[in-house]
């Protein structure tokens, strides 16, 4: 694996590649789920990202910016799918335009 | 050579099966899909060099999160109804608008990138070195993510409590209409 001759071009460009699959995903899905599935794909092409670049300068910042990354994903799916469960009881529906009025 | 060819395979496996994990009706088959995605970024990450993040993707990623999301849409227990309605919900009408749009932040992002140069990975960077380097200039990273992460555990604690669980707001809305 020494000197993995892979321009650093093209795993920006497969990052950027999910990022945008996963933005797309968030902007047409309206089920709450997918829309938290979309959020993760994001977080991880942002994760791929930073990786990419800490192996690229041969330090271990990278990495350590993943692992921010993965407890903000974790903390955040946690809160977000509680949400959910309180939507599903309240609301009998996953739609998220089934959540425009903001009283109670 | 064998791991370039094992790059770009791992690379269009995570891309083909994320475009499919964002398109599925069934949420359980999206989530099968989301994690092959995951496993095959963690394949890129042990080839540019990270074999701690690798291992780590698919622990915490792979492992726990996506363990989150089958036990919840199990407690959802949506069915063959919530698919046919997601169904109707995938009209071209819908996606073609956000699609042009995320086209375009592409290309930007296209060509903000084609300036970076050289090889992506120079050798492996251990675990040794991020758990010197985690604990020696970021442990103050370290605390903040701990406060992050009981943050979410109080918060998910308190919203998954059933005293939350009153009359539907649906319902009410109906008796206010009504009134």
């Amino acid at each position: 694996m020494e000197g993995l001759n892979i321009p650093l071009n093209h795993i920006l460009l497969i990052a950027s590649l999910l990022f945008v699959i996963g933005m797309l995903g968030l902007m047409i899905r309206r089920n709450i789920i997918f829309i938290l599935m979309s959020l993760e794909v994001m977080l991880n092409s942002a994760a791929l990202a930073f990786v990419a670049a800490g192996a690229h300068w041969g330090q271990p910042d990278g990495q350590i910016v993943f692992m921010l990354i993965l407890s903000i994903a974790a903390a955040e799916v946690a809160v977000g799918l509680s949400l959910v469960l309180q939507v599903q009881r309240r609301f009998r529906s996953l739609d998220m335009d089934s959540l425009d009025w903001m009283r109670g | 050579m064998l791991e370039i060819i094992l790059f770009y395979v791992a690379a269009t496996v995570a891309l083909v099966s994320t475009i499919l994990a964002m398109t599925r009706a069934n949420a359980i088959h999206a989530l099968i899909y989301l994690i092959v995605s995951l496993l095959a970024v963690a394949v890129i990450f042990y080839l540019i060099g990270a074999p701690f993040v690798a291992a780590l993707e698919i622990v915490i990623y792979a492992g726990a999160i996506m363990v989150l999301f089958v036990f919840v849409i199990m407690m959802l227990n949506l069915g063959a109804k919530g698919d046919a309605r997601e169904k109707t919900w995938m009209k071209p009408s819908v996606w073609v608008g956000p699609a042009l749009l995320t086209i375009v932040l592409f290309a930007e992002l296209l060509y903000v990138i084609s300036s970076a140069e050289g090889p992506v990975s120079t050798g492996v960077v251990g675990a040794k070195q991020v758990g010197l380097s985690l604990f020696g200039p970021y442990v103050l990273a370290v605390e903040i993510a701990s406060m992050l992460l009981l943050a979410g555990l109080v918060g998910s604690f308190h919203l998954g409590r059933r005293y939350l669980d009153r009359a539907p707001l649906s319902e009410l809305r109906h008796q206010q209409e009504g009134e």
